[in-house]
């Protein structure tokens, strides 16, 4: 047997050594009892005192239109309908949809953009919601990429890398931190569903995979309806009472190989169905909204109480972090306004613009916005000129990598704070630009992660989420 | 410059006193090391994790001028001019000085590059240069030639010669080996681990009766030959051959490219040298007058992910198809990581990005566009590819093509008839206007002309007759137009197979600085990296030279990387643990000699593959137990020495087809279309695209598709199954020789729920009850044989007893329950059970069923 405290300890050493295989922390963590099982982080992570000890992201694929929500340019209006100047463009790069365009004609946002909160932060009339939480919000306007269609560019947004095959953001923190919650996972997905047609890029798994981390850590979908963990219900006819039976008679049949092959990961098997078990008690739990206040899901706006809505989700992450969840991705797809680009902004908005600002409000409240990042942007932004037809009242717009906004709120980050500028055509980035190594790099660093020691071997190169590059954004900073 | 000056002389006058420190504090941890080191196998590890970095072949990112991946020769010609290492004296060495200095600014490695060697570490580095600072080239480029078998004092234990390398190095250890498995768990190891199955009741209880001392072997020859071998197999080089259903990116559309992962599965059964099934699948195409199949097996090098993006640029996803056959290649046969060279020159081993891109020009030449196929039919896949038709739809199609012809031909000899006839009767028309005479040019012709005429324009009314007739060129028309629709309808469902084809004009390869396609740098050609092998002048410089460059006996890698992954099928885990990666960075075999004396046989085999697998099975070593002792898991915990059987997790496919064999559900036809399985719902259409995607939703198989072996469960890469991804398998984005293997309690809720497996214990129930006779006692037995190959425990048949008593009391009180859960599934229950067992009792059973399908016993390889 290797209950005892030395083969324990020997067994803990070894299998440190060997993390790489996925079973070693698994095995470890069953060895050392189901506490440790909560926790199974890198030793010595956090690398220094975090900000941020939970993240909920909340990620608009598509790419939303920063020159229609948050790049104010007043001095656009002069130029409805006049070419975007050679200077501007600089012959940069243009996808196949629009490269054959004959001209590329200026579209100055039709929606009326004001000052918000003390701290005067400029928001189009798109996001009245968001607009009211100003001043918690820190909005940077000089994120950028290289990737200028969507899958890459989504993949480069979660995964650091263009090409498929890298860990995701949520699954390098769950292996650098581990997790708080023994029932549930460490890294939870929701994709909303929209509330009326929308023109949603697809997503992939490899989006929250675990690339060549060991697949624990790969983030868990979570879906409206019957089974929120996949397979979590017990099958028609089989009740809590008989289920507890059957793991009971399990873990005996179980202990007995564990007493014939003394294999740690006979141990660890014993602790996962155990763990599967407290899941399906505990997941349903927290799906459950019924027991939110009415108030709540006023604030979350019409859509709250649609299972499977974003507001919904908005919703349950506050329910996933407050239950020590680390990792909250949500997805609203729909944000690529190629054409009706107006039309499109505003269905987009009125299932997201409330939710969003309820989530920071709520969070605020109940004191978890201190510990809490959450961060709302897409992988791109999107063209000043018009795709296809340019009216008074209607425009489309094509990708543009060159820069977009992102808005960061709670733990460690500088409230009521604009970072970053472009120039008068929101095209090219003016001052403090922002890479998104850099918005990881700074992601990991609220999370007290020194993104260069967060690494892992694999085909003989240690590999970190910022790839060569990153660079904390000291300046957004508290 | 300058820095670094000062900091040489801040070095230099401090160095007596640290040196000595230095050393004094190295020579307390040396004391006792009497054994000479070997460089590649003591310092080689070192110095590449923690220095090559920047002091290594990457000349670029080279500090100081020093280089320390190359012999000493070049050590001293530093920039600062001392001496790195100088043989013999430890105290004269500027690393040494280095690497003992407690002084930020000269510590070697530097502070901010997170890299620390231990005391142990330093003192070997001293050691080293004592010993003479020796290099080694690095081992596994050197060719592997055949190493003496060494000698064993117990001659009784080894099978082969395998258990002769294994023995000696337990022997050295002081270890001994352990007991072999019982037969039960010998039968279902070796049953699983060649053919992905449990040997069925009656297999096992034959291997158990024959007493002949070559009772086992008997089996391995069987299995060897059992058709499920191929698909075994082929799971593993499906997953290195980034084989899936769907292009990938974006909308993620389905390819189809079954018949290339049917080609592996016939390779493989067949036992295709590994030479040929390299040549066939990297250049099958240029062969002489290549086969059908030889074309087909090109696929391996168009499984990569396809963009069918709106908008995308061709040439830079172009750029990236093309390195990924590189970065796969170099894995599967050199077990060389490539991919870093894609941007510059390698940080650890000698390759460089002009090796990279010499390579891509292999692969450059493909008759592709970059993009996907977007809008045009013809199951999605993108040129080139290869009608696959079976001997039946030839020779259909061949019907239908001759039906078409006929057709085809009556349109064209009506409308000349037409022409002849509509100029006689203009003529006649012009020169007499005579009715009578028109009446009988179109008797002699017959009805055919009659209408040809009547449709004329040039004829006088009075000249058509009189009568309505039908209109031939139409009819004829209308039928051409309905047997090319056959036609075309027939063709569109003959497979298709995606090919790699050479261009008629070659494309230029450049090096692309930083690996971004838009900066060109140097134009290369084809050609492979020098510092491994020279290509050979008679190779011709494409992909088949570069096949042929690949199985060349003088490679130093193919032949080691390739029964290395064999041996990691076989044993769970490679004698050189990391797989994927023969370099610098890599692992160290665990037994040198014995990875390549199988190098070496398995070439001299004609590349043998069954001839491999069977030397593995058959070894003492592999037929140890798996039981662990805890003295010997403190000493080795993974096992590395082979002091005992490995013992592991079944891959995600095996979990599933072990469930589907035990339940008599599993259907046993090889290769075909792939199929759809039981699917959680809502999961598929939460991320596909509705707009784009004709298959917005999931369109589950029914009746045996729902249980055919998982290697042919529809691989969305998007959406891969998720109990199959639970199980940790991999997206099949890019190249995986390795699998992690997980421990999670998805795994446990899967196992659980699945409706596979629920809907598999209640087969497993049911044939608990039909086959295992009247008591309960036997039908739990049989249930174990059908799972586990074996006997249960009295222990192990108590407390089933009880749990089926418990669940039958339960389900009796709650009918309606056990209803409800025999419900599930799309196959009904077995109508003859109900004369042998109520729905309770088959209820119970089917818990009892699940029990022994969730155990840890089962999902593991013991």
């Amino acid at each position: 047997m290797l209950h005892h405290p030395q083969q324990i300890a020997i067994a803990r050493r070894q299998f440190l050594g060997s993390a790489c295989t996925g079973v070693g922390t698994a095995a470890l963590a069953s060895l050392l009892g189901p506490r440790a099982l909560a926790a199974p982080g890198l030793p010595g992570f956090p690398n220094f005192p975090a900000k941020a000890r939970r993240v909920i992201w909340l990620t608009q694929a598509g790419a939303p239109s920063q020159v229609d929500m948050f790049d104010y340019k007043p001095d656009l209006k002069a130029h409805f309908d006049k070419d975007l100047p050679e200077s501007i463009r600089q012959g940069q790069r243009l996808t196949g949809m629009t490269s054959g365009q004959a001209r590329f004609p200026v579209a100055p946002s039709i929606f009326n953009f004001k000052q918000h909160g003390e701290s005067g932060t400029w928001m189009s009339d798109l996001l009245p919601h968001t607009a009211k939480i100003a001043d918690d919000l820190c909005v940077i306007k000089s994120l950028h990429t290289e990737a200028i269609n969507h899958d890459p560019a989504m993949t480069m947004l979660q995964t650091g890398h263009q090409i498929a095959g890298r860990p995701s953001l949520g699954a390098w923190v769950s292996y650098g931190l581990g997790d708080e919650n023994e029932n549930l996972p460490t890294f939870v997905v929701m994709i909303s569903r929209p509330s009326g047609p929308t023109n949603a890029q697809p997503l992939h798994e490899r989006m929250w995979g675990s690339g060549f981390l060991p697949t624990k850590h790969q983030g868990v979908r979570f879906s409206p309806g019957r089974d929120p963990v996949l397979y979590l219900s017990d099958p028609p006819g089989v009740t809590r009472d008989r289920r507890r039976n059957f793991l009971d008679v399990l873990g005996g049949l179980n202990q007995m190989t564990l007493n014939q092959y003394q294999d740690p990961e006979t141990q660890a098997r014993i602790d996962q169905f155990e763990m599967a078990f407290r899941m399906q008690a505990a997941v349903p739990e927290l799906a459950d909204l019924a027991d939110e206040p009415e108030s709540i899901f006023q604030q979350y706006g019409p859509e709250a109480k649609k299972p499977g809505s974003y507001a919904a989700n908005c919703i349950l992450a506050r329910r996933l972090i407050e239950r020590g969840v680390r990792f909250v991705q949500l997805y609203h797809r729909g944000w690529d306004q190629h054409n009706n680009c107006p039309a499109g902004l505003r269905t987009q908005c009125y299932d997201t613009d409330q939710p969003s600002a309820a989530l920071v409000s709520d969070l605020k409240k109940r004191g978890l916005l201190d510990d809490t990042l959450i961060v709302w942007g897409g992988e791109f932004g999107r063209t000043v000129y018009s795709q296809g037809t340019l009216t008074a009242n209607d425009y489309g717009r094509d990708h543009h990598p060159r820069c977009f906004t992102v808005w960061m709120a709670g733990a460690g980050v500088k409230a009521g704070m604009v970072f970053g500028e472009t120039d008068e055509f929101s095209y090219n980035i003016v001052k403090d630009p922002v890479h998104i190594h850099d918005l990881n790099a700074t992601t990991l660093h609220l999370l007290g992660i020194d993104h260069l020691k967060l690494t892992y071997r694999f085909a003989g190169r240690d590999y970190r989420l910022t790839d060569v590059h990153g660079k904390v954004v000291k300046e957004i900073l508290a | 410059m300058e820095r670094n000056i000062i900091v040489n002389y801040i070095t230099w006058f401090r160095r007596v006193l640290r040196v000595h420190l230095g050393i004094a504090a190295i020579a307390a941890s040396t004391a006792g090391a009497a054994e000479r080191l070997d460089y590649n196998r003591d310092i080689q590890p070192i110095l590449s994790e923690n220095c090559f970095g920047c002091h290594g072949p990457d000349e670029h990112d080279r500090m100081g001028g020093l280089r320390l991946d190359v012999p000493h020769d070049d050590i001293s010609s530093t920039d600062s001019g001392l001496a790195a290492a100088v043989p013999g004296k430890p105290e004269e060495s500027e690393i040494v000085a280095r690497i003992t200095a407690s002084d930020p600014d000269v510590q070697m490695p530097p502070p901010d590059s997170n890299k620390t060697l231990s005391e142990k570490q330093k003192a070997l580095l001293a050691q080293w240069i004592s010993e003479g600072a020796a290099y080694a080239p690095h081992w596994a480029y050197q060719p592997p030639s055949r190493p003496e078998v060494p000698r064993v004092k117990d001659a009784t234990w080894p099978q082969n010669n395998v258990d002769r390398f294994v023995l000696a190095r337990l022997e050295a250890e002081g270890l001994t080996p352990t007991a072999e498995a019982d037969r039960s768990t010998l039968i279902r190891r070796v049953t699983i681990d060649l053919t992905g199955l449990p040997p069925n009741r009656a297999e096992t209880e034959a291997f158990l009766a024959d007493q002949s001392p070559d009772a086992y072997e008997k089996v391995v020859d069987r299995l060897l030959v059992s058709v499920h071998y191929g698909e075994r197999i082929a799971v593993d080089w499906l997953d290195a051959a980034r084989y899936a259903d769907t292009n990938g990116y974006q909308v993620d559309r389905d390819r189809e490219n079954w018949p290339w992962r049917d080609w592996v599965i016939k390779a493989f059964n067949a036992n295709m040298p590994f030479d040929q099934f390299t040549i066939e699948q990297l250049a099958g195409d240029l062969l002489p007058e290549p086969t059908l199949d030889q074309r087909i097996a090109t696929g391996f090098h168009r499984n990569h992910m396809l963009n069918e993006e709106g908008g995308i640029i061709a040439e830079e996803f172009l750029a990236e198809y093309t390195g990924d056959r590189v970065e796969t290649t170099a894995t599967v046969w050199l077990g060389q990581t490539f991919n870093c060279t894609r941007c510059h020159n390698h940080k650890f081993d000698p390759l460089t990005q002009h090796d990279f891109y010499a390579m891509k020009a292999f692969f450059h030449n493909v008759n592709e566009n970059g993009v996907g196929n977007y809008g045009v039919d013809i199951k999605h896949n993108a040129p080139p590819y290869v009608q696959v038709a079976s001997p039946e739809q030839e020779a259909r199609l061949a019907e239908l093509r001759k039906d078409l012809d006929a057709a085809t031909k009556i349109v064209a000899d009506l409308k000349a008839a037409k022409r002849v006839a509509v100029k006689e009767a203009e003529a006649k028309a012009a020169e007499e206007s005579n009715v009578a005479n028109e009446k009988s040019a179109i008797a002699a012709d017959g009805a055919g002309q009659a209408n040809v005429v009547a449709t004329a324009p040039n004829v006088p009314e009075s000249n058509k007759p009189t009568e309505p007739v039908v209109d031939a060129i139409k009819l004829a028309e209308e039928e051409l137009q309905k047997r090319r629709k056959v036609y075309l309808d027939y063709e569109r469902e003959i497979p298709t197979a995606l090919v790699m084809e050479e261009r008629a004009t070659p494309r230029k390869t450049f090096i692309l600085l930083r690996g971004d396609y838009t900066a060109q740098g140097e134009e290369v050609t084809a050609g492979t990296p020098a510092v491994l092998l020279p290509m050979a002048d008679d190779l011709p410089r494409n992909r088949l030279g570069l096949a042929k460059w690949l199985m060349a006996p003088e490679n130093p890698l193919t032949a080691r990387v390739t029964v290395n992954r064999f041996w990691q099928s076989i044993f769970g885990s490679g004698l050189v643990v990391s797989v994927d990666d023969f370099g610098s960075q890599g692992s160290q075999p665990s037994h040198p000699e014995l990875l390549d004396w199988l190098a070496v046989e398995f070439r001299e085999s004609g590349w043998n593959v069954k001839r491999l697998m069977k030397t593995l099975v058959m070894s003492a070593t592999y037929r140890q137990s798996s039981v662990i002792s805890p003295a010997l898991y403190e000493r080795d915990p993974q096992n590395r020495l082979l002091a005992r059987g490995s013992r592991y997790r079944l891959q995600a496919e095996f979990i599933r087809d072990q469930a589907l064999a035990a339940a008599g559900l599993l259907q046993t036809v090889v290769g075909g279309p792939s199929v759809k399985p039981y699917h959680p719902p809502g999961l598929y259409e939460q991320v596909v695209n509705q707009r784009d995607n004709p298959r917005a939703t999931y369109q589950q198989g029914k009746g045996s598709d729902l249980y055919r072996r998982s290697l042919y469960t529809y691989w969305k890469r998007s959406v891969p199954h998720p109990a199959m991804l639970a199980f940790d398998a991999p997206f099949r984005e890019t190249c995986t020789v390795k699998r992690s293997r997980t421990n999670t309690p998805m795994q446990a809720l899967t196992l659980m729920n699945d409706p596979t497996f629920v809907e598999a214990a209640e087969f497993l129930a049911a044939r608990m009850i039909r086959e295992g006779g009247a008591d309960e006692t036997s039908r739990i037995s049989h249930g174990l044989w059908l799972v586990l190959a074996r006997a249960p425990s009295s222990k192990e048949l108590t407390e089933l007893a009880a749990a089926l008593q418990n669940f039958h009391a339960d389900f009796v009180a709650t009918p309606e329950d056990a209803t409800a859960l025999l419900a599930l599934g799309d196959s009904p229950a077995d109508p003859s059970l109900a004369s042998q067992a109520d729905t309770a009792e088959l209820a119970a059973y089917t818990l009892v069923a699940s029990l022994l399908l969730c155990r840890d016993e089962t999902l593991m390889r013991n």
